[in-house]
């Protein structure tokens, strides 16, 4: 059975071979042969044909459902606390490759060993969350008569992140150079090195202090752990990718990030694909909608083609196309005219929007096949 | 019309900037005043309007080329320019190239040495890597240069130059003119701008400095003639004539020596009218305005944006041979036809060729006119000479028809139209149809294809067009039918299926109804099906539908309500026909006649299916009434019971945040889980008394049918109907405070209550009271709202991934590759497959098991 089924390999795409070997089962050899056979004429037929305009129709199916999609950004994701932008704006945002993104978001999974556990899990959720130094303190005040800034800190919060107002003050001197702080009790005194300092510089003191960058991975601002199937995961808000890729516990193949642009950098062009897909896929269901897979898959290769992530805009995968008047007849067209002309390019006319615009035909579909006719001539000269 | 047969192909275009001799050969004629006509309005030689320029009034001859109007297309002339002037547009390369080359030998500055090696790095990456990264190295090379100081060729110490925008330039204190900055551009070589990408066969950097302007043909800026027999000239001539005026003007201050500020004054004058006739929305300048403040319209503001020549004139064409209607339905017609009015088929036409075969049939449609239906309008004569056919000149064309002629006939029925529904978002918005001409007014067509069009009956325009020559009816034949578009490149469903009543006839039919023998055949009689098998006395709705079905078809799949449905040699068994099986999208059943037996026959069962529920409806009667939304006491309490009950919950939540007892979700605040968990509450109470009413409801209640069958609408639907709309949500909460503390002036601050919030406890039979009115139409306009913001920005993406992805295509290796034979995908798809040949995007193997082991 094996055999027979091993002489189709090449022939029928290896998805397909594996169902029918794994339905073999149920045939005789005869049977199983008949549906090779019917596999196959039906792959044949299904086969695309040289010459379909396979962009375009990528383009409609995309186009043609986002007319249907909710506009409201954000939606829950799951669960009731995290909001992720979805639906059409999130869908510009990855066809036009936004450098920062709505809401960046991490998926983080943990390996096996304390995935089941709520401690552990909220313990390297902690350790994960970025904790400024504002989040510590109860209360900012300035002290007019010492020109100083003071701090009353949250002391069951610093408790619970395991750290010490010690630490705290090593971390604030280091960050803020310009200053003196020191411990007084509760409180956190902040202090210009000059003497007699201006009202508004305490004021910007204070205010610098605040986003001071105390513990966790920079960027992370919301951690939430949650239950999905039997396994315990964190979601947050704010991605840093690299950084939480090297901590112990985590899963490092299973985590991932909704920042394309990042995983593209710590995981390279393949990576950053897959999550077009994923991410792409993701919206379209959330949506309710169906779109096939390869219309998914053709346009993350689009995205990705070049080596770098591109968008569908014109300083993207538009704005690279070879032919002037493609250029010039999407957007900015005396920018490429007059480009072009300093260049002195050359427009080969070989795709479709400049043939329509001279009125021949387009080189795609049935405008693609050419007579080739041996002129009398040259049959001589043989 | 004048036949025409493509013989020559463009094969390339280059661009390149126009030198002043290339202005002066293409040119016909100077122009040397700015005076447009004379006294008799006759145009002055030598004027902007000159007819040596072409013509744009009847009756003229164009001087240059002899032409009339319409035939002439126009020619160029020039000014010369009394001062060199800067071109607007090249800007930033003047700038670049002042600061990159010296000022004393116009040299780049960079060793010779440098300069080859360059030259040859930028070739070498150019084929590597394409001309981006070229691009990009040119401008690394172009900042590196502009630091440097010091010549390297003559030594001579270079000094700073700023662009004073928009078009000055300054060296320290001192402002280079054009003519200086052109007598330096002079001296570069060619060698050295080749590095900053410029290529000097096409533009020399002295020329991107006008000397010479040329002047537009008229035919490109024609003046219109008023009401009041007054002339109003186009703005590029009002714009022109600035130019001319001032030109003058600086020549003879010139050439009388004025004073230098005067000349300056005037030539700065002169750059602005240039510059603004360029481009008159540059900043820092103001624009040009009409006496009445109107901004004028000059060349750049012609090309650019979506009433710009390329996308309004260049990329969307225009057509003949196309009409537009009001579209209405028909469901009689088959759904790969279209009817026409008769008004429509006497004004479209279609071009026959005369021959010795057809040459009878010709003269009849000739004989017959453009009045009498079929006729025709027009004849061809030797493929040159139209001649429309009237009744003086209809009697002399009937003789002189002969083999070889062109007869323009009406369009018949069963001629090939394309038929079109704009927006034409996907590639069923135009379809093939056949035509019908039928009597009316208006485009008739089987209501099955308004899903792909996504057009309805309510006023609906749409348009077609008469394809005009064999290749492109024979194209629209076999790639466009309506029947060979039944399936989606979108995910692989089917576009087209039965609707509404439609769905709801099959499903009664095939649910429960069965009619006498003779009530069954007329039925079938009046859907047009005359081959049946030998019926009962009594014949059962599934018989009867059956009669519709190939005669060997095999069918297993599942109804809405997930029973099983078997067709068995074309013989429905078991099972409900519904949305399901034969409803647009979900409609298997249609989809695997499609597979088996082809478009044809998936067509002439669409159809026959489409017509059988509606007959069914028409004999058994059907409607909905208020009476179905009404509920039994019982029912009544059980739904207040749960409304009740939810109160209470929500009560309970209110309290326990009171007294500040509810456990915060993490990272939200109380309040915002307070709000979390009551919306939860309230939303379930429209779905528990949906479950309610689904499990009350008679199943022959004709709204519960609707919603079973998926004709149309839902058990919520209903519900909302019948018991409690529910909770109004506004953007994924419950309504907000819109007063200080509370969302209307009669609730007490700070009121948490459902009913405060939006909760909307009446049913839309019992009415809504004015509070819970206002909560429903805060929801309702906001999804209005949305939908009006959505559609402009879904339809920009669109028009992006178009204009981004129209060039890529399949080619013969099987790769998919862009225009520039760039690589995408080795195999589309990763296995080959197109989407719409597909069964919902798969070979369905399993199927194809069943099939031999059945077999």
């Amino acid at each position: 059975m094996e055999e027979i089924i091993k002489k189709y390999k090449g022939i029928i795409p290896d998805a397909l071979l594996d169902e029918i070997n794994s339905n073999s089962d149920q045939l005789n050899r005869k049977q199983l042969e008949e549906v090779l056979e019917k596999t196959k004429a039906a792959y044949e037929f299904a086969k695309i044909q040289p010459g379909e305009a396979i962009g375009i129709i990528t383009a409609e199916s995309f186009g043609e459902p986002g007319t249907q999609m909710i506009l409201r950004t954000f939606h829950f994701a799951g669960v009731a606390e995290l909001n992720v932008s979805l639906g059409l704006p999130r869908l510009i945002e990855i066809f036009d490759a936004r450098k920062t993104i709505k809401t960046p978001s991490m998926e983080i999974h943990l390996k096996k060993e304390c995935n089941n556990d709520v401690d552990k899990v909220k313990k390297i959720a902690a350790i994960i969350k970025q904790t400024r130094f504002q989040e510590l303190v109860s209360e900012f005040s300035i002290n007019l008569a010492k020109m100083q800034v003071e701090a009353l800190l949250k002391k069951k919060k610093i408790r619970e992140i395991g750290i010490t107002p010690v630490t705290i003050i090593k971390i604030l001197q280091e960050t803020l150079k310009s200053c003196i702080v020191k411990s007084d009790g509760d409180k956190i005194i902040l202090k210009t090195k000059v003497e007699n300092s201006e009202l508004t510089e305490i004021y910007k003191l204070k205010e610098k202090a605040k986003t001071v960058f105390i513990k966790g991975i920079k960027g992370v601002t919301h951690v939430l752990p949650v239950k999905r199937g039997n396994e315990f995961i964190i979601l947050t808000a704010g991605t840093n990718l690299k950084k939480v890729l090297q901590i112990k516990e985590i899963d490092q193949i299973k985590t991932t990030s909704n920042d394309i642009f990042e995983i593209a950098k710590v995981l390279g062009i393949e990576a950053a694909r897959q999550a077009v897909i994923n991410e792409t896929t993701n919206v379209i269901k959330d949506q309710g909608l169906e779109i096939d897979i390869r219309h998914i898959m053709f346009i993350s290769d689009v995205l990705t083609i070049s080596g770098v992530f591109k968008g569908i805009t014109r300083s993207g995968v538009t704005g690279e196309k070879e032919s002037v008047l493609a250029r010039a007849s999407f957007e900015t067209p005396i920018k490429h005219i007059i480009n072009a002309a300093l260049s002195g390019e050359k427009d080969e006319l070989n795709s479709v929007i400049e043939n329509v615009i001279l009125n021949q035909p387009v080189p795609v579909g049935t405008g693609l096949p050419d007579l080739v006719a041996k002129m009398k001539d040259e049959e001589n000269e043989k | 019309m004048q036949q025409e047969y493509v013989y020559k192909k463009i094969n390339h275009i280059v661009f390149g900037i126009l030198s002043p001799k290339l202005i002066k050969k293409m040119a016909c004629t100077k122009i040397v005043t700015a005076e447009l006509y004379d006294k008799e309005g006759y145009p002055v030689d030598g004027g902007l309007m000159d007819i040596k320029l072409g013509v744009i009034d009847p009756g003229l001859r164009c001087k240059t080329c002899g032409g009339k109007l319409k035939e002439c297309v126009g020619h160029f002339g020039y000014i010369e320019l009394a001062r060199p002037i800067i071109h607007i547009k090249y800007i930033k390369v003047i700038l670049d190239l002042l600061q990159s080359t010296c000022r004393e030998c116009s040299r780049l500055m960079l060793e010779n040495e440098k300069i080859e090696e360059y030259l040859r790095l930028l070739e070498k990456l150019e084929k590597e890597k394409g001309i981006l990264q070229k691009k990009r190295k040119i401008k690394e090379i172009l900042v590196a240069l502009k630091k440097s100081t010091k010549c390297p060729h003559c030594k001579a110490k270079q000094i700073k130059i700023k662009l004073e925008k928009p078009y000055s330039f300054y060296e320290k204190e001192k402002r280079l003119t054009t003519l200086e900055i052109r007598s330096r551009f002079e001296k570069i070589p060619d060698k050295d701008i080749e590095i900053l990408g410029i290529n000097p066969a096409y533009a020399r950097p002295e020329w991107t400095i006008l000397t010479i302007l040329p002047i537009p043909p008229v035919t490109m800026r024609p003046s219109i003639t008023l009401e009041n027999g007054e002339r109003s000239e186009d703005d590029l001539t009002h714009k022109l004539g600035d130019i001319v005026r001032i030109n003058q003007r600086l020549f003879e201050n010139i050439n009388a020596g004025a004073p230098e500020i005067i000349v300056e004054d005037l030539w700065d004058l002169l750059q602005y009218h240039i510059t603004t006739y360029i481009d008159n929305t540059v900043t820092q300048i103001p624009p040009a305005r009409h006496r009445s403040g109107q901004l004028l319209k000059t060349l750049s503001e012609r090309i650019k944006s979506k009433e710009g020549r390329f996308r309004h004139n260049l990329v969307g064409k225009r057509v003949n041979f196309a009409a537009r209607t009001v579209i209405s339905p028909d469901p009689k017609i088959r759904i790969n036809e279209v009817g026409i009015p008769l008004e429509v088929a006497k004004e479209l036409t279609i071009p026959e060729k005369v021959t010795e075969w057809n040459l009878e049939y010709c003269k009849e449609l000739v004989k017959k006119g453009p009045h009498n239906y079929p006729g025709a309008n027009y004849v061809i004569k030797g493929g040159v000479k139209k001649k429309q056919i009237t009744p003086d000149t209809q009697e002399q064309l009937h003789n002189e028809l002969e083999p070889g002629d062109v007869v323009e006939r009406h369009i018949i029925n069963g001629d090939v139209s394309i038929f079109n529904r704009q927006p034409s978002l996907h590639r069923m918005s135009i379809m093939a149809h056949k035509i019908k001409v039928l009597p009316g007014k208006s485009f008739r067509l089987n209501p099955a294809v308004t899903a792909p069009y996504n057009a309805d009956f309510d006023g609906d325009e749409m348009n077609l067009h008469i394809p005009q020559n064999e290749e492109a009816r024979t194209e629209a034949d076999i790639l466009m039918q309506v029947q060979t578009q039944i399936i989606t490149p979108k995910n692989g469903s089917n576009v087209m299926g039965c609707m509404e009543d439609s769905i709801t006839g099959n499903y009664m039919l095939t649910k429960y109804l069965s009619f006498t023998k003779e009530k069954a055949i007329e039925i079938l009689g009046k859907i047009g099906i005359e081959e049946f098998p030998q019926f009962k006395e009594t014949v059962t709705g599934k018989e009867l539908f059956s009669a519709l079905l190939p005669k060997d078809f095999d069918f297993y799949g599942e109804s809405k309500s997930n029973e099983p449905v078997i067709v068995k040699k074309g013989k429905l068994i078991s099972g409900t026909i519904d949305e399901a099986t034969i409803g647009e999208s979900d409609g298997t059943l249609l989809r695997t006649i499609f597979k088996s037996y082809g478009p044809e026959v998936c067509a002439n069962v669409l159809t026959n299916s489409f017509r059988l529920g509606i007959a069914v409806l028409l004999e058994e009667g059907f409607t909905t009434s208020l009476k179905d939304s009404d509920l039994s006491e019982s029912i009544k309490e059980k739904i207040q019971t749960v409304i009740k009950d939810s109160k209470k919950v929500v009560d309970g939540l209110i309290h326990r945040y009171h007294d500040k007892q509810l456990d915060a979700l993490p990272g939200k605040t109380l309040k915002e889980t307070l709000e979390i968990e009551i919306l939860r509450e309230l939303n379930m109470v429209r779905n528990r008394v949906g479950s309610i009413i689904k499990e009350s409801a008679s199943e022959f209640n004709p709204t519960v049918m609707m919603a079973r069958s998926g004709a149309k609408g839902n058990i919520l639907n209903l519900a909302q109907m019948a018991a409690c709309i529910g909770q109004q949500a506004l953007r994924g909460a419950r309504i907000k405070e819109g007063y200080i503390k509370r969302t209307l002036s009669v609730f007490k601050k700070n009121d948490l209550s459902p009913k405060a919030r939006g909760f909307i406890e009446n049913s839309f039979k019992s009415g809504l009271n004015p509070i819970e009115f206002f909560f429903g139409a805060m929801t309702g306009r906001d999804s209005l709202m949305d939908t009006a913001l959505r559609t402009p920005k879904s339809g920009y993406l669109y028009r992006r991934l178009a204009n981004a992805l129209q060039d890529i295509k399949v080619e013969y290796d099987n790769t998919v590759r862009d225009a520039n034979k760039t690589i995408i995908q080795f195999t589309y798809g990763e296995d080959g497959v197109e989407v719409s040949k597909s069964d919902k995007g798969l070979i369905d193997v399993k199927s194809i098991i069943k099939q031999v082991k059945g077999g």
